[in-house]
């Protein structure tokens, strides 16, 4: 199959086309991040009928579609649920690698968050460790209001 | 009551990293007329046309149309459909219902891709939810790993496991002519290789591919006019979780549990490990070849490792995996899924040559999402008795 390329001049057409998006946040995660930027407040959804917690927070129930969903604060402390620890330089990846990505169930939650996990060795971090949001003092209603989360002191 | 069906011929181009003597439409024409070949069909013959590819990689919009060059649809009916990495099992899917609803007698279904024309990791970026999950979060490796680490705190398993599913892989590979990747490896030169997130080292995970794959099917009434032992298709499943990343249950993967269930329970198979006979699975990552074959039923949950250590799923044990040296050894993703279930047409069809299983009754194939999503086809060699 080596031979397939022979007599042939690869000819590349590069593109000049870019597309910036901005996405509307929508009437729920909107609630969401702006107690998240005024009050530091982490609100999730909840389903009566399904006796879950969603965070992040849901219009519908993803369950059973039920739309009575009941706003609820959890709590800005939880545990690591997994995790990984991103070692190459991807160019889509925002941070200086290493970088420890974490699924975190917040207390009073049933479903995980991802964030960034920092504080703590990379050889270190277990599933099943306390943690707690650190907010960022520069906040803008994103995700990044929350800079991070940190191993809970003991 | 719907229509059994068959695939009554495949083919696949020569897939490589970079095939810069082609473009998309070159490359789509190779796989179209490998399958007609291998069918003995002509492009008349066909009634309607399914395609897939990866939204992004290309930065081809309108794929059904601007492929016709290639894809032979010319004033056909074609659909494009699009579902992530699991692209090529849903696409097979899609025709499988055409053809089953009546509608269509022969259905010519392509996957493909050019990975080589984009950045792979910012194209699957953007599968991820921009507000929630995009922010913190890039390319397909990283929630991988989130599984691979979920599973062995559960089951105790660890890279050694891990990097065995990529020695398997990456030896049968060197049977396949078609395979990107054709080179044995060993256990410590899958555990040297540079980490690229824990627990997964660069051998442990699939290259990217330029190439396409192309599938025909047929309707009980014409398929064994075109075939004279088709692949029968026993059964289809698709199951897609819900939205965000932190929904999915780290270490299982439900949607592999539910769909599997659903088409082994349809096909009567109580036994899928002693009545399945070959496996092609959608293994982005060997971790996976441990975890996704226990929510298959294959083994129980935690003997994954255990049983294909015992060399079990290597050719020539009770029940061989990725013949084709799996997506490990090749991914050109919007194909990857077809090529998966070409595979297993051509284990049932006894065409597989040099990575042929021999004795195959039932075979399964697979597709896997990012987003932890399983779409499934079982193959099998007598007609479905429903
Ligand atoms: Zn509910």
């Amino acid at each position: 199959m080596a031979d397939i390329f022979k007599g042939i001049e690869p000819m590349v057409y590069k593109s000049r086309i870019s597309v910036p998006y901005h996405w509307w946040a929508g009437e729920t995660a909107s609630r969401f991040l702006v107690a998240l930027r005024d009050e530091q407040k982490i609100l999730g959804t909840r389903c009566a009928a399904c006796n879950k917690t969603y965070l992040p927070p849901r219009k519908n129930c993803p369950l059973c579609f039920s739309a009575s969903m009941e706003w609820m604060e959890v709590s800005n402390e939880g545990t690591v649920v997994t995790f990984t620890v991103a070692r190459r330089q991807l160019a889509s990846l925002p941070r200086k690698a290493p970088v420890i990505f974490a699924m975190i169930k917040l207390d009073g939650a049933d479903t995980a968050i991802l964030h960034y996990l920092d504080g703590v060795d990379p050889g270190r971090v277990k599933i099943g460790m306390r943690v707690k949001a650190k907010f960022s003092k520069d906040r803008g209603a994103r995700m990044q209001d929350i800079e991070c989360f940190v191993p809970k002191g003991e | 009551m719907a229509k059994r069906v068959a695939i009554v011929g495949t083919g696949q181009t020569f897939h490589k990293s970079h095939r810069p003597d082609v473009n998309g439409q070159e490359l789509i024409n190779e796989a179209v007329r490998a399958a007609l070949a291998d069918s003995g069909l002509k492009m008349d013959d066909i009634d309607a046309v399914i395609i897939g590819n990866m939204d992004h990689f290309e930065g081809i919009n309108y794929v059904d149309c601007w492929s016709v060059d290639g894809s032979g649809a010319t004033m056909k009916p074609i659909f494009k459909i699009t579902t992530g990495g699991t692209t090529g099992c849903t696409i097979a899917i899609g025709g499988y219902h055409l053809v089953a609803s009546g509608a269509f007698d022969r259905v010519l279904v392509i996957g493909w891709e050019k990975n080589s024309e984009s950045d792979t990791s910012g194209a699957i970026t953007t599968a991820f939810d921009p507000v929630w999950d995009r922010l913190v979060f890039a390319g397909a490796i990283s929630g991988l790993a989130a599984e691979a680490q979920a599973y062995m705190a559960r089951y105790g398993a660890t890279d050694k496991d891990g990097a065995r599913v990529s020695v398997r892989d990456r030896k049968h590979a060197l049977n396949n002519p078609h395979a990107q990747l054709r080179k044995e490896v060993t256990l410590d030169e899958v555990l040297a290789s540079p980490m690229l997130a824990d627990p997964i080292h660069l051998l442990d995970v699939c290259p990217r591919t330029d190439g396409a794959c192309a599938v025909i099917m047929a309707s009980e009434d014409v398929a064994e006019k075109i075939c004279k032992s088709p692949d029968w298709i026993w059964g289809t499943g698709n199951r897609h979780p819900y939205a965000y990343l932190g929904d999915a249950d780290y270490g299982r993967l439900t949607s592999m549990k539910r769909a599997s269930t659903e088409i082994f329970k349809k096909a009567g198979i109580k036994e899928p490990r002693k009545q399945i006979n070959v496996i092609e699975l959608y293994q982005p990552y060997s971790f996976a070849g441990i975890i996704w074959i226990e929510d298959m039923g294959i083994v129980e949950p935690g003997k994954g490792a255990e049983y294909i250590g015992s060399g079990a799923t290597d050719m020539g044990g009770e029940l061989p995996i990725n013949p084709s040296g799996g997506v490990i050894s090749c991914n050109p993703i919007g194909a990857t899924g077809l090529i998966r279930c070409a595979e297993a047409a051509m284990q049932v069809m006894g065409k597989a040559e040099g990575r042929q299983v021999p004795d195959v009754n039932f075979a399964v194939s697979t597709g896997f999402g990012g987003c932890w999503w399983t779409d499934m086809v079982l193959h099998g060699k007598k007609k479905p008795n429903y």
